[in-house]
């Protein structure tokens, strides 16, 4: 498993496909981040990080959709799948070394913070009274990473899945965004209330239905700084299924 | 070493390989020969693990594929029909990663430099494989295949795409790999086989038409007597006469020329000597032979008429219009062949 993380985690920056992640995600971070909280004189970060899980519909599939695909289209699969490594392993490997990558954007992306806590010490030193309420909460900001790295996750596991579907990256890539997408908006959709005030959606079933697949309802208890293990578990199992289902891609090519 | 047991492969509906079994012992160098999508390939396949039987077993050095896939896998190395090779990777960073993922336990500096020399990829050690001619990256193809020296290597077409130097230093290399290693190769460039295996396997159509010793199949080519003879003479008559010689099985005029001598191929009965005799019945007529050297038999007719044949079994019809076709073009490599397909079906049962 070593081998291929190394191996997966050097092929991101010996080709430009890292290096443009790593930079499309620290620059569109740092937009959010000014737009958000500079821009509009808040030191609330909800919508940064909200904002931030949209961008990745386009950003993780720039991670995932070459994992699987190009191996399959360069036939490199044949020298991992000859050698004696498992499937899940190999599996396992590729879906950390993204991981490792998305990870490593996200902790670099909190130097967007030190400004907002720059300001909030200066603001703080002109105070005459106790003004420690005063600056972003550093417990939202912990709880909201916490849950962007566990959607992070589950996104990077489902691209992964999709990528081992088919040979063309570019196909690899859409279909992501799709999947992606549509969970994103399926969250939204549920949360949306007409004029009076009711949801838009009347029936709780199909709202029940809905929030299964809605990865983002379950991010805003990580806003408030609340840390929800049935999120955690939920986004977890949603990353297993996916490693599974990809490592029976593979398997069931092999009897076929 | 390797023991394949009535191996089964369905792609669908579709039978890719049919009953397959054959033992390959320590230390033989085995071809594999058959037409496209004869079904060498998939064999390859099952017998590396990357594909998975239908039915039948496979037993590398004792180990059940199926039961201990790690343990088997790490006695082969294998080169698939197209070299896995990573093109972004220079070719160090390459077999650095083959090294790691096959979990070697040699000295990694000093293997890969060995394995190096012996493939001779030094000069490119540090170059992007991208870069790299066709004839290169297949060596760093072979190269990788080499990590870890595996007991067993199976190469799938190793000398496609070389140029005439490269294909020879491959084929060298495989036959000094068979020294201490079990090699499989499989191609369909007959001569390749001849130069290089020990023993041939000739599969068609998903099942094993043959399995010879290289050496059985060479004496059984040298046996045949034909000849290519040059006379001065008018041609017609000339082959009438070739025609009517005892001992002579046939006779057929060639399109070559050189003044006015033809050239004719002959081909006299198996144990009978027939030069000596057509030189004095020629000089007799008047007609100068100023030409004789012996043709060999062509090896590559020999294969072609085992998968002929063993195509024509169930086709009775055509079996037939080939047979008549043969008798007169290819008689010896027709007995052949029909000896060695015979044998190969008494060995199953």
């Amino acid at each position: 498993m070593t081998a291929i993380y190394k191996k997966e985690l050097r092929s991101y920056f010996i080709n430009p496909i890292g290096y443009v992640f790593v930079g499309v995600f620290l620059t569109v971070a740092a937009l959010l981040c000014t737009y958000t909280t500079l821009k509009s004189a808040s030191y609330n970060t909800s919508a940064y990080f909200s904002f931030l899980i949209m961008s990745f519909i386009i950003l993780i599939p720039l991670l995932t959709m070459k994992l699987f695909s190009e191996e399959k289209k360069l036939r490199t699969e044949q020298l991992i799948l000859t050698s004696p490594v498992s499937i899940t392993a190999t599996v396992l490997g590729k879906f950390f070394a993204a991981f490792t990558v998305f990870v490593g954007s996200l902790l670099v992306s909190c130097v967007n913070f030190i400004p907002l806590y720059a300001i909030a010490i200066r603001e703080r030193a002109g105070q005459s009274y106790s003004a420690l309420h005063i600056g972003p909460v550093t417990s939202e900001i912990i709880g909201s990473l916490i849950g962007i790295i566990l959607i992070g996750a589950a996104f990077i596991a489902i691209g992964m899945f999709i990528s081992s579907l088919t040979e063309d990256q570019l196909a690899a890539a859409i279909g992501t965004i799709a999947v992606i997408l549509f969970m994103v908006i399926m969250g939204l959709v549920n949360t949306m209330t007409d004029a009076s005030g009711n949801p838009i959606i009347s029936s709780y079933a199909v709202r029940f239905v809905i929030d299964w697949i809605s990865v983002l309802s379950r991010f805003y208890n990580f806003g408030y700084g609340i840390f929800d293990f049935s999120a955690l578990l939920y986004y977890f199992s949603l990353c297993a299924v996916f490693v599974f289902l990809t490592v029976r891609v593979y398997d069931r090519r092999r009897w076929n | 070493m390797i023991k394949i047991d009535h191996l089964v492969k369905n792609y669908g509906k579709n039978r890719a390989v049919d009953d397959i079994s054959f033992e390959i012992g320590r230390g033989e160098i085995v071809g594999f020969l058959g037409k496209n999508g004869a079904g060498k390939s998939t064999t390859m396949n099952i017998l590396t693990g990357y594909l998975s039987s239908t039915l039948g077993t496979v037993e590398i050095d004792g180990i059940n594929v199926l039961d201990d896939p790690k343990a088997a896998k790490k006695k082969i190395g294998y080169l698939p029909e197209q070299p896995p090779l990573y093109l972004d990777m220079t070719v160090e960073e390459y077999l650095s990663f083959g090294y790691d993922l096959k979990g070697c336990e040699l000295n990694k500096a000093k293997h890969l430099e060995e394995i190096c020399e012996v493939v001779g990829i030094s000069d490119v050690y540090s170059r992007v494989i991208k870069n790299l001619s066709k004839g290169y990256r297949q060596r760093v193809g072979i190269a990788q295949a080499l990590i870890g020296n595996p007991p067993i290597i199976i190469f799938d077409e190793p000398t496609v795409g070389l140029d005439p130097k490269q294909v020879i230093e491959v084929r060298n290399l495989i036959r000094t790999l068979g020294r201490d290693h079990t090699v499989i190769l499989s191609t369909h460039i007959l001569s390749e086989v001849q130069a290089v295996c020990d023993r041939i396997i000739i599969i068609n159509k998903g099942k094993i038409v043959a399995d010879e010793k290289t050496e059985n199949i060479n004496r059984a080519v040298q046996s045949g007597r034909r000849f290519n003879v040059k006379i001065c003479g008018p041609q017609r008559e000339v082959l009438a006469m070739l025609r009517e010689r005892p001992g002579v099985v046939y006779a057929e005029a060639l399109s070559e020329r050189d003044g006015e001598a033809y050239s004719y191929a002959v081909e006299s009965a198996p144990g009978v000597d027939i030069r000596k005799g057509l030189f004095f019945a020629l000089a007799e007529r008047g007609w100068a032979m100023i030409g004789l050297e012996g043709a060999g038999m062509n090896i590559e007719d020999i294969f072609i008429s085992i998968v002929d044949q063993s195509e024509k079994k169930k086709n009775k019809y055509e079996k037939k219009r080939t047979r008549k076709k043969a008798v007169t073009r290819n008689s010896r490599e027709l007995e052949i062949a029909d000896a060695i397909i015979k044998k190969n079906e008494e060995d199953k049962q």
